[in-house]
This record gives C-alpha cells, structure tokens and sequence, in this order.
C-alpha cells in the first residue's frame, strides 16, 4: 500500500509541483505587470486592495481582479457560436498550462529507493512537446475570434493566428541549433549537458557551455519570437487592447481574465524555456551532483537533497529573471504594426535562424574534427 | 507644370530626417538602449524604495506620486479655493451687504439679502448669502470687488462635490464657518457638507 503511496507521490509531486509555481506565478505575473511598470515609470503601481487596512504592497489585487471578474456578468452574445465561445478561453489556458510539463526543474531526485525526474512528463521529444503545445494555444483564440460571431473578433482571430505562425516558425528553426549543439531534444538531457565545460581544450573547466555561450543569436531570435508568441506588447496586433481591440472583444467576467491569463501563462512557459534551453536549466555553476566542484580544485561536499534544493532553487530563480526581463521589454517597446510584425518574423527571424543552423553546423564540424 | 503642392522633402522620400537610418531600422541596438533607460529606472527606483521602506530614509522617493486623499499636493497660497465670508471679533460677518460682488460676479451665483444690523454704526448685514458653486467660475472678482475685505477665497478646500444641484448651494451659515488655510495651503476647516451630500440623488 505504501509502495503504492509512494509511486503516486512520486509521479504527482513534480506535476503537483509544476502546476503550484506555475499557476502561481502566472497569477503573482498580475502584481508584477503593475508594480514593475509603476517603479519603471517613477510611480507607486496599485495598493489600495486592502483587508482590513493590510496593504502588502499591492499583493491583493490579484484577489480582488479574482473576485471582480468572477462576480461579472458572463455574457454570450446571441449569434454566437455557443459550445466553441464557452471552449474558447478553456483551450487557450489548458495548452499553455500543459507546455511547461516537459520542462525540467532540476536533477533526477534520489529519495527513498525512487529516481525521480523533476520534470512533470519526461519526454524524449520535450522541445516538439512544447512547440506543438504553443502552437495549439493559438487555436483557443481562432475559436473565440470565429465562435463570437463579431467581425472585429473574427480578423483579431486571423492576426493571432498569422503572428503565431510566423513566430512558430522562427521558434523552432532558432531552437534547432540548440538540438544541434547538445545532441537531444530531450529537454532534460539538454539541461544535464549545458553543466559540461565549454570547449574543455581551450578554457579548461572553467566556463559552463550553456546556451546563452554557445548560441547567442538562437537565444536573441528564440527570445524575439517567443515574446511574439505570448502575444504582449511589442507583438499584441492580436489584441491591442486600448484601440484594435481583438479576438476577446466579446467576452467578459472570468473568460477574458483566462485569456489574460493564457497570455501570462505563456510568457512563464517562454521563460521557462529560455531557462532550460539557454540559461543552463537548473544548472547551477560548478556544482555537480556530490556538491561544488571548483575548478581551481577545492570542493566542498553537499547532501543530495540540499543539491537538488539548490538546482530547484537556480531554475526558479533564472526564470524570474527571465520574466523581469520580459516585462521590461513589454513595458518599453511600443506596438509593432501588423505587417511589421509580419516581416519581421519572416524576412528578418526565420532567415537569421536559418543562418545560424547553418553556421552552427559549420562550428560543429570544425570544433569536432 | 508640376503641382504647388508637391513637396520635395516628405517623409516619404529618401533623404528626410524622419527616415530611419539602416542602424535604426535594425532596431536591435535601438532596442537596447530603450531597455537600458527603463531598466536604470527600475534599479534606481528600487534602491530608494528600499532605502525608504526598509531603512527608513525618508528623503528617498522612489516615485513622484502624491497619493492624493492621504497626502495633499502643496497649494499655491494664492490658489483661488472655496470661498468663505470673514466674521467679525462677535462672529457675525464682516459683510455689509452692498452687493458689489452680486454685481460684479460674472456668473450670477452669488445671492443676497439684506438686512438691518442691530449696531446702529454698521449699515447692513445680510440675512442671506449664498453662492451657487455649481455657477461659480473662481474668477475671484468678487474678492476684489469686496470694499469690505468680508470675502476671501483662501481656504485651500477644493472638495465640494454633490449628487445634485441644490447641494452645490452653499449658505451665509456654511461660508461663516471656514477658516483660512494654513501654511502650504492645507485647509484647516474640514469641508462643509451639504445635507444632500450623503444620500445618492
């Protein structure tokens, strides 16, 4: 019976686990939208919710957003298409939750006789998992732009779907030369392999070969178009919500905070990704899974579950990071018109990538011989 | 003949100054430099609101905000506020009721009536004095206008909302009791309330 205790544990911790920080911060992602553009901007940012006079620097506005839009009316418009309006925001929400399951959070964890991959699935072909996962986000919002029968909702339907190929594309053709360099596109195996030491016959032990070392044009590109996919703001002719309005102009209370939501969602999932693919994942540098290692020679000597706290601890710490570093973006770049947008995933991120498979390829063939 | 109207130097054209040079259209550096201005705020931001917050420094702001009903902006002393009547050393008003500001007054908010004062050395005093705010244009003429220096328009107060027109009359009663404002245009008399003020329409 504990045995079997124990395999649930160990099957729905890291799934419990993904889904607890994620969920999470997509709602904390509210909060910091406000208060990092309120301090970029020189002002305060909201902090008025208040319990009982308890302010906590704003903390409950994503309570009372909750409680407001679940409390609105939910409107369906009459002509709509009423099964795929109600689907819609469901869809969009489930697939960018769904694409952080192959992304890994740290070590195998050894505990109690178990090997236990941090990551919510393990999968061989995490990367395509992600990108496919990514890719049918966007059909949540065709279905609520065609589904709300409303014209102006139907063309932000198109937009959404036009920029999210274009970036699709880029995305994947930019990933490629990471696959290239570590040999998997096992996203767990990647991250293993960016604790190696970069080029060891030229800089000795000294330099980890993480992805941001040695793939820094896939990371700009990976980076461009991944802020494209979540649909913010240098990328949001989807939605552009103070005038072109979009594929959500027709929903309210609860459905359009989950395509709010999607849209947050997303952008933990691109971070996520920038983590595990470019920032070394987990990897903290110099510790292997005994402790640090140095390269100058000393090591000190961890617990393993102190190494794989520090390995979590590394993950959730770079993907903060990377968020920060979206909203900064988000809240300094203006909108990028529709054929922009377009020409710029097309003409200038898709043959950039290209190029850089090319000229990773030629670098792997001269480093390895 | 080419048209007058042909502009040799618009935007469209190669050469115009609003045209993005190649390093512009790149946009990555421009990118950069953008991230860079808004990222210094950040972190210059952040270290004051630490230093504020944390260790207490209060000269450190971290914002320009003046989070209005808590904390009031400094008011130009000679900001033209709500106005109020001056009363003598008895507190009856200072007013004599010789209607030079109903007379002056450019939008005709302001009603008298006038009575007899029982100090045989004082001419007049009026029964009523009402300003209508919802009229009133704050030129403040009938500051001016006043030979008797009874009207001023220095008590800082610019709160004086209403759900209807009646509660934007102000009576004889209600101008009595305000104060001037104090140093840095606070108000030192809180806002008069007109009895409609309170129930919705």
């Amino acid at each position: 019976m504990s045995a079997v205790a124990g395999d649930l544990l160990a099957r729905f911790g890291p799934v419990a686990f993904v889904m607890f920080v994620v969920l999470n911060l997509g709602g904390l992602l509210t909060w910091v939208e406000r208060k990092q553009s309120a301090i970029m901007q020189d002002r305060i940012g909201a902090n008025r919710a208040s319990i009982f006079g308890v302010r906590i620097l704003g903390l409950l506005h994503p309570l009372a957003d909750a409680i407001k839009m679940l409390t609105k009316e939910d409107f369906t418009p009459a002509h709509a298409d009423r099964l795929l309006f109600k689907l819609a925001p469901f869809v969009s929400v489930f697939f960018a939750l769904a694409a952080f399951a192959s992304i890994p959070f740290g070590d195998t964890l050894r505990i109690g006789g178990r090997e236990i991959a941090l990551q919510a699935v393990t999968l061989n072909v995490g990367i395509l998992y992600v990108l496919a996962m990514l890719s049918m986000g966007v059909y949540g919002l065709m279905m609520a732009g065609w589904a709300s029968a409303n014209n102006y909702a139907l063309l932000g339907g198109q937009r959404a779907a036009a920029l999210m190929i274009s970036a699709e594309v880029a995305i994947g053709a930019s990933i490629m030369g990471v696959v290239m360099v570590y040999g998997s596109l096992n996203m767990q195996d990647i991250a293993r392999a960016q604790g190696q030491p970069l080029l060891p016959q030229f800089f000795g032990p000294w330099i980890p070969a993480w992805g941001i070392l040695t793939q820094p044009l896939a990371l700009l590109l990976f980076l461009t178009a991944g802020i494209a996919a979540t649909k913010r703001i240098p990328f949001d002719t989807p939605e552009g919500e103070s005038e072109i309005i979009g594929y959500f102009v027709e929903y309210s209370g609860m459905k359009f905070g989950m395509f709010a939501m999607a849209d947050f969602l997303e952008t933990v999932v691109i971070a996520g990704m920038t983590t595990a693919l470019f920032l070394g994942g987990w990897q903290v540098p110099y510790l292997a899974a005994s402790g640090f290692v140095f390269p100058w020679g000393a090591a000190v000597s961890l617990p393993h579950l102190l190494v794989i706290a520090l390995q979590i601890g590394a993950f959730l710490f770079k993907v903060v990071v990377m968020i920060w570093l979206l909203m900064l973006i988000r809240w300094t770049l203006p909108r990028f018109r529709y054929d922009q947008a377009m020409r710029l995933g097309w003409m200038g991120l898709f043959p950039l990538s290209i190029l850089n498979i090319v000229i990773t390829g030629l670098v792997l063939l001269a480093v390895g011989s | 003949m080419p048209s007058p109207y042909a502009q040799s130097n618009t935007p469209m054209d190669a050469g115009h100054s609003s045209r993005l040079t190649l390093r512009q259209r790149f946009y990555l550096r421009e990118v950069l430099i953008g991230l860079w201005l808004t990222a210094r705020h950040f972190f210059a931001n952040m270290w004051r609101h630490t230093l504020y917050t944390v260790f207490r420094v209060k000269s450190a702001r971290g914002s320009v905000t003046i989070q209005y009903p808590d904390e009031r902006r400094p008011y130009a002393l000679r900001l033209r506020s709500l106005h109020r009547l001056v009363r003598r050393e008895d507190g009856s008003p200072r007013c004599v009721a010789c209607m030079m500001c109903e007379t002056v007054c450019p939008a005709h908010c302001i009603y008298i009536v006038a009575a007899e004062h029982p100090n045989p050395e004082i001419e007049k005093v009026p029964s009523r004095f009402d300003i209508d705010l919802g009229k009133c244009v704050f030129c403040g003429y009938c500051v001016e206008a006043c030979p008797e220096d009874a009207i001023r328009m220095d008590t800082g107060i610019l709160e004086f909302s209403s759900y209807s027109r009646g509660g934007m009359i102000y009576t004889k009663e209600m101008l009595l009791a305000l104060d001037p404002a104090g140093p840095n245009g606070v108000p030192t008399s809180p806002v008069p309330i007109p009895p409609d003020r309170m129930s919705p329409r």
